[in-house]
């Protein structure tokens, strides 16, 4: 099944200025900034994380705490396709009471998402989880709605959004993808 | 032997019947996917739901506490429904209990099936006679895979590789499954393998399988990082293999002058242990000892195995258990 190029929908530049922006939106509103932990999901998720944590702590000086996770586990597709490899889930710090927010670098069907607050739950009882894409391509079939959207792009079921990040993939862009048949 | 080293993301094989039909890649993406799962039984919460819909029965024809418990607990960590029938050897033939059975699990939809047979071949036969996965628990002298990849997890996490790690397996290497599996697994991952035991407890042509073979404990431990010290089954005593267990544990057991002598050996035994006859007291009790390491790696090695196999798409045209 091939893949092509349909259209460049960030570039670098782009890319770490929507970054920053969502950066901005997650920290002004909180009073308590030491109750703040960003969790990307694996796995362009925590790098992801771990940038927006970098902009929070150049514009406003604050170190919030940044996690992996890893929703494998707790997917709803395993009869449908074989099991994906599992990723560490890593977080320094105690979920218990704390305001947490997710990030990944697409919001889908909003599947990855509800089972990434199961995987989360399971570490103990959040204050509040929040929920931060780099793009949100809409096609939501659970009821999940993001708090923080880089992008917003309407695509359909033969298209993908590719999200290539420096620390992984040699480059920062996002692509949309038209899957061939 | 093992040559390039390609990364899998899922086995190529439905059932776990032994590890000689399975490749170094795949043991590999079992022992990583394991890692993860010894870092859920670390938490709080110890359960995954990733088996929810799945049905798993522990079919045990021969007594087993410790591999039972094992494979229950890795099961109810994954979320699945979980039936264990434990029965002594039956006095009706083997082979119409197990296509029976056979036949049974077909009509309950179950899953996956954990069976421990003391007929070597047993597995296999009810792989073929159901559309469930098998995962292969002991068959007779045959196999016993998800011991040697717990083995092996351990050796991994003791050494950080197997690759060129001289393992000597010590015993009645001649009736025992947990030999031949981890024979197969540690060759494939580029461990070299010394077999030990007494002359009568040694098979003929086990060289054949890429071992070296030696009656003197002294030449297996040699050289040698870790040592598998197999359970002696009492009845060989009986059957006239040995003279008695004083003068096995005498020539065979692993005994306090060798912890002394290879102060950096790890020594692993799969239980239960006979005091006394494989191992000394003061051996099984030693920091050098990884036994009780085992127990707990073996419960996170099974939830790998479950999780993998059920990750596996039924073969095309199959029907089988609803979705």
């Amino acid at each position: 099944m091939g893949e092509t190029i349909k259209a460049r929908l960030l570039d670098a530049r782009e890319l770490e200025r929507a970054l920053r922006r969502m950066a901005q939106e997650i920290i002004e509103p909180v009073r308590e900034p030491e109750a703040l932990a960003l969790i990307g999901l694996q796995r362009r998720g925590v790098f992801l994380a771990r940038r927006l944590a970098d902009w929070i702590a150049k514009d406003e000086g604050l170190a919030i705490p940044v996690g992996a996770l890893d929703a494998t586990l707790y997917r709803d597709d395993l009869r449908l396709r074989p099991s994906s490899p599992i990723r560490p889930t890593e977080l320094p710090f105690s979920v218990e009471g704390r305001s947490v927010v997710l990030v990944d670098d697409v919001l889908y069907t909003g599947r990855t998402a509800r089972a990434a607050m199961d995987a989360l739950l399971d570490y103990g009882r959040p204050a509040q989880i929040r929920l931060a894409v780099l793009i949100d391509r809409g096609g939501r079939e659970l009821p999940i709605c993001p708090d923080y959207v880089g992008r917003q792009v309407p695509t359909t079921a033969r298209e993908r959004v590719r999200v290539a990040l420096q620390e992984i993939d040699a480059e920062d862009a996002v692509y949309l993808l038209e899957i061939a048949t | 032997m093992p040559t390039q080293r390609t990364v899998l993301t899922h086995l190529h094989h439905r059932h776990l019947l032994g590890l000689e039909e399975y490749s170094a890649a795949e043991i590999e993406l079992i022992l990583d996917t394991a890692r993860h799962f010894r870092q859920v039984l670390e938490r709080p919460v110890k359960k995954v739901p990733a088996l929810r819909d799945r049905t798993i029965v522990n079919l045990f024809f021969e007594p087993s506490t410790r591999t039972r418990i094992s494979f229950e607990l890795a099961e109810r960590r994954l979320s699945a429904d979980v039936v264990s029938f434990q029965a002594a050897g039956s006095s009706l033939s083997k082979g119409e209990t197990l296509r029976d059975t056979a036949r049974n699990l077909e009509a309950m939809k179950i899953d996956m099936v954990v069976i421990r047979h003391s007929a070597s071949g047993a597995p296999h036969q009810l792989a073929r006679w159901t559309a469930a996965q098998i995962i292969n628990a002991g068959d007779g002298a045959h196999e016993h895979p998800t011991q040697a990849l717990l083995d092996m997890y351990t050796l991994r996490e003791r050494f950080g590789r197997i690759q060129g790690l001289r393992v000597a397996i010590v015993g009645d290497i001649a009736h025992s499954r947990v030999a031949r599996s981890n024979i197969h697994g540690l060759r494939k991952l580029g461990a070299s393998v010394i077999v030990c035991g007494p002359a009568t407890l040694l098979p003929a042509g086990i060289e054949t399988l890429g071992v070296e073979v030696t009656t003197r404990l002294e030449e297996a431990l040699e050289g040698a990082q870790a040592v598998i010290a197999l359970r002696l089954q009492l009845e060989r005593q009986q059957a006239g293999l040995l003279p008695s267990l004083r003068e096995y544990h005498f020539t065979y057991g692993i005994r306090p002058e060798h912890l002394e002598r290879y102060p950096d050996l790890v020594i692993l035994h799969p239980g239960p242990i006979n005091r006394g006859v494989e191992l000394a007291d003061e051996v099984a009790d030693s920091p050098q000892s990884v036994i009780l390491d085992q127990v707990t790696n073996g419960v996170a090695v099974r939830m790998a195995v479950l999780y993998l196999l059920a990750g596996m798409p039924r073969p095309e045209g199959e029907t089988g258990p609803a979705q």
